[in-house]
């Protein structure tokens, strides 16, 4: 800039949209996303800590695929493995009730329920009924309590219009409180305030090993719904339907689509996998029920539903990053003795940056005479 | 008058994404002269005033206010330099009163006197001829009101430049005359005025010169005086176009539709229509006139199923070739649809509604009869065909059926729209403002097509805002007028006039109709 029209200031930096982004740059902007993200987060670790980055880096890999043994080594894996299972199941649940625009931030209390009546199936029935009955009475009342959770919200949604998010938000409080009672009901043993495992001995509506492996099933399972969600989402009248609800519901009326019936049905199906996840939750996982047995996730979900835009598949992906994430920071915080705070910190750094590439994807930023470089 | 230069623009160009909306323009705004900006829509107008106004920062070019150049980073700094915008969509607190919409946002010191304010807009209202009442509240003012406070409000933060989008889109004939008295007035007090505008007849009785762009390049400027319409119809269009409009005689017209007592409340529980009665009939073109928000939309609506009407309103439908005859009062769309009224429906809020903005044209197509048949799966095959013939038939510009129709044009939008609604073959056609925002040559192919239509025998209602267009296009004119029928006119006959008149004043003994 010549020094004779410094009169004209030009804003130092402006934001403007990109027309559209290729796949090339858009892994391209990930991709520096994450160098960017171990960048930061080793100088945290380096002067913060004063620790080697790559020894805190190679233990968080350890702490969600790693171990001392082999045996160990899978071990670790499959739990890394059986919590994005988890995670995922819930997010799945939540992405047609979130494609609707129907906010559904009560996944926590649905797979509570859902929790609830398993563990209730697995106390009372546990001795009475065959195996194979028996899981599939638990499927069923899981998927009918996680349902009727959904289901509450959404009625008053279409018949009143009650806000769907306050409403689902105090739901969970609700199946909290609900479990909390339960808890105190099934307690065992006498005075622990927990329900402890259930039926430890008998193993009486556990998921049974499938080849061997203990949490095969819960991978099934979940596989299942994804692949169905995707399909039910993309191919189906159903989901064209949940569409165009969640884009306009003027629109929805002038096509002639009743929307009460929509959101009822799409709440259902949501608070039914939900429920599912709770299935999974206490009679694959925890084979116990407290009020942590959700432990948060039923909002996580919520960040894995949007970060995929709704799309099943790329949900694997974020729930799987997200859960070794959390994976890698409990082991960084007991391997080097960090407290708590400095490796949430790292995971921290991590998540800023895989955020802050969408940005980059969708928005260029431009500096002062930087116009045509930028312009790419 | 002065015949200074005001403003100078010198190479701007702002692009958008991919899209270019203004390449290398440079246009000049003289002190004491009204000057229209004309083009067509998407051509860049409104963009390149809004970097006058500081809503945008040129990607480059230089901008020039008094020969000196300048930087607008807001729209602070543009009132800073005396420019002031009236933007096509009002931005006023409804809640508050005209008096403390002018002062919004203003940094003055001392205590807010409202007296002194008001004082202030009276001196600027009796220097240029405006009716303001001060103290009125915005929510109960007319848009032509809403209209007055903003030209106000940038003329209190003592604005020269004054630019105007399309001021006129909202006004009767009568409003419109008043508002081009008070422009003349400004200009004679050595304001510089910009319209923004692509109503040919207007700029030709308003303005001094006229400024054309056409897909965001500068086109020229010519002296108002040496231009007519069709010299500047080419320079918008680029090519010779026929302004006419045919009207053909309705052949063997039967009577389609029979709307009798229809009442019906609004969202806001306001009486939007008011003991309605009237008749379509087949292979005719009814247009209906009106001011803005006086039942128009209700009443396509009531007919589509889509609005609650009140006790004893009926909509009788008569079956073609049949003595058949259904009440749609009280029916969902979908009841209507399942009993074989062929129905269709453009409505004015066309991503709102009509359409489903995130879906491509395959998904759009599709609306209205996704849930045909008995698969549990969408059959994305005859959507995608009607798509391409969509596509083909009335050149939609799309880079791929599956884009979302939200990122094309306004007139590729309305053509998607159109299209699907023409191609479910109906037997009535309601078009709620189908050219508005629609650039010259797709108006006339919009024309065309409810021409067709009515050569088909579609009963085909079409409310519009441009009366020169309803007096060409219609066979009969409905003028609606306080959600009242005010009288039905014969199209060939009646004037410009007789319709403003019938739009705002309600005739003697109406109610009875």
């Amino acid at each position: 800039m010549s020094k004779e029209d410094n009169a004209v200031r030009e804003p130092f930096m402006r934001i403007a949209k990109r027309g559209s982004t290729s796949m090339k740059r858009a892994i391209g902007v990930r991709l520096t996303g994450i160098i960017l993200a171990l960048i930061v987060s080793a100088l945290f670790i380096y002067f913060v800590t004063g620790l080697d980055p790559l020894a805190v880096y190679g233990a968080m890999f350890q702490g969600a695929f790693g171990g001392a043994s082999a045996a160990a080594a899978a071990r670790r894996s499959w739990i890394t493995i059986r919590d994005t299972m988890f995670l995922l199941t819930i997010a799945v649940a939540l992405a047609p009730a979130f494609k609707m625009r129907f906010w559904n931030i009560g996944a926590e209390g649905q797979v509570l329920m859902g929790g609830i009546a398993t563990a209730g199936c697995m106390i009372y029935l546990g001795d009475k009924l065959p195996t194979g009955l028996l899981l599939l009475v638990m499927f069923l009342s899981s998927c009918i309590s996680g349902a009727v959770w959904g289901l509450i919200p959404a009625i008053f949604k279409s018949k009143w219009n009650t806000n769907e998010t306050l409403f689902t938000l105090m739901m969970n409080y609700v199946a909290m409180q609900l479990t909390s009672y339960c808890v105190a009901l099934w307690e065992n043993p006498f005075g622990s305030n927990s329900v402890g495992i259930i039926n430890q001995n008998t193993m009486a509506g556990w998921f049974p090993a499938i080849a061997g492996k203990t949490y095969l099933l819960n991978v099934l399972i979940t596989l299942v719904i994804t692949v169905g969600m995707f399909f039910y989402m993309t191919k189906s009248k159903h989901g064209y339907e949940i569409s165009v609800v969640g884009e306009s519901q003027e629109t929805a009326k002038y096509a002639g689509i009743s929307t009460k019936k929509v959101i009822i049905r799409t709440m259902l199906i949501s608070g039914a996998i939900c429920g599912l996840a709770g299935f999974m939750g206490v009679a694959g996982i925890d084979h116990t029920i407290s009020t942590n047995t959700v432990g948060g996730r039923g909002f996580t979900a919520i960040i894995v539903a949007w970060l995929a835009k709704f799309n099943t598949f790329t949900m694997i992906l974020i729930s799987a990053l997200l859960v070794f994430l959390n994976r890698g920071a409990a082991e960084i915080a007991s391997q080097f003795s960090l407290n708590e705070f400095a490796s949430d910190i790292i995971s921290g750094i991590i998540l800023f940056f895989i955020l802050g590439s969408e940005f980059f994807c969708n928005y260029k930023v431009i500096f002062q005479h930087k116009n045509d470089q930028e312009g790419k | 008058m002065e015949s200074g230069i005001a403003v100078e623009m010198k190479n701007i160009t702002k692009t958008f994404g991919e899209v270019v909306a203004n390449s290398n323009v440079s246009m000049d705004i003289r002190k004491g002269e009204i000057l229209s900006l004309l083009g067509e829509n998407g051509s860049g107008k409104t963009t390149l005033m809004n970097m006058l106004s500081g809503i945008y920062y040129p990607d480059s070019g230089v901008i020039c206010v008094d020969g000196k150049p300048v930087s607008i980073t807001s729209p602070k700094t543009a009132y800073d330099h005396g420019i002031g915008m009236i933007h096509q969509h009002f931005k006023l607190v409804d809640l508050f009163t005209a008096t403390e919409n002018v002062v919004l946002g203003l940094k003055e010191k001392g205590k807010l006197d409202h007296k002194v304010i008001a004082a202030k807009i009276k001196e600027i209202c009796d220097k240029y001829g405006f009716e303001l009442d001060p103290n009125q509240k915005v929510y109960n003012m007319s848009v032509s009101q809403k209209q007055t406070l903003e030209i106000i409000k940038v003329l209190y933060r003592g604005a020269d430049i004054l630019i105007l989008d399309e001021p006129t889109a909202v006004l009767t004939p009568q409003e419109t005359e008043k508002l081009f008295t008070v422009i003349r007035n400004m200009k004679n007090n050595g304001k510089a005025i910009v319209i923004i505008t692509h109503k040919l007849h207007e700029v030709l009785s308003v303005s001094d010169r006229v400024t054309v762009l056409r897909k965001g390049e500068y086109i020229g400027t010519v002296n108002t005086k040496d231009a007519t319409e069709t010299s500047l119809t080419e320079m918008m269009v680029g090519k010779k176009v026929a302004l006419n409009i045919d009207r053909p005689e309705p052949v063997n017209p039967k009577k389609r539709l029979e709307i009798k007592n229809v009442s019906c409340y609004n969202k806001d529980g306001v009486l939007a229509l008011d003991h309605v009665s009237f008749e379509a009939y087949s292979g005719e073109i009814l247009g209906i006139a009106g001011i803005s928000g006086c039942g128009q939309k209700e009443l396509l609506e009531s007919i589509a199923g889509l609005q609650n009407v009140e006790e004893g309103s009926s909509i009788l439908y008569y079956v073609p070739d049949t003595d058949q005859i259904h009440e749609l009062v009280g029916e969902t769309p979908k009841k209507i649809k399942e009993e074989g009224v062929a129905l269709s429906f453009v409505p004015e809020d066309r991503l709102g509604m009509g359409l489903v903005g995130s879906m491509g044209m395959v998904g759009n197509m599709m609306l209205k009869d996704y849930s045909k048949g008995k698969s549990f799966f969408l059959n994305h095959k005859d959507p995608k065909q009607k798509a391409e013939h969509v596509r083909e038939e009335l050149e939609v510009i799309t880079p791929d059926l599956t884009t979302p129709v939200k990122t094309l044009s306004g007139g590729n939008v309305q053509k998607v729209l159109v299209g699907r609604e023409i191609d479910a073959n109906p037997t009535v056609l309601m078009t709620a403002y189908a050219v508005r925002g629609l650039d010259i040559n797709t108006s006339y192919t919009i024309y065309g097509l409810m021409n067709e239509q009515k050569k088909k025998g579609v009963a085909v209602i079409y409310v519009g805002e441009d009366l020169d267009v309803l007096l060409e296009l219609s066979d009969r004119i409905l003028v609606l007028c306080g959600g009242k029928v005010n009288g039905i006119l014969d199209g060939r006959k009646t004037t410009k006039e007789e319709v403003g008149l019938l739009m705002t004043q309600m005739k003697a003994g109406a109610d009875n109709e």
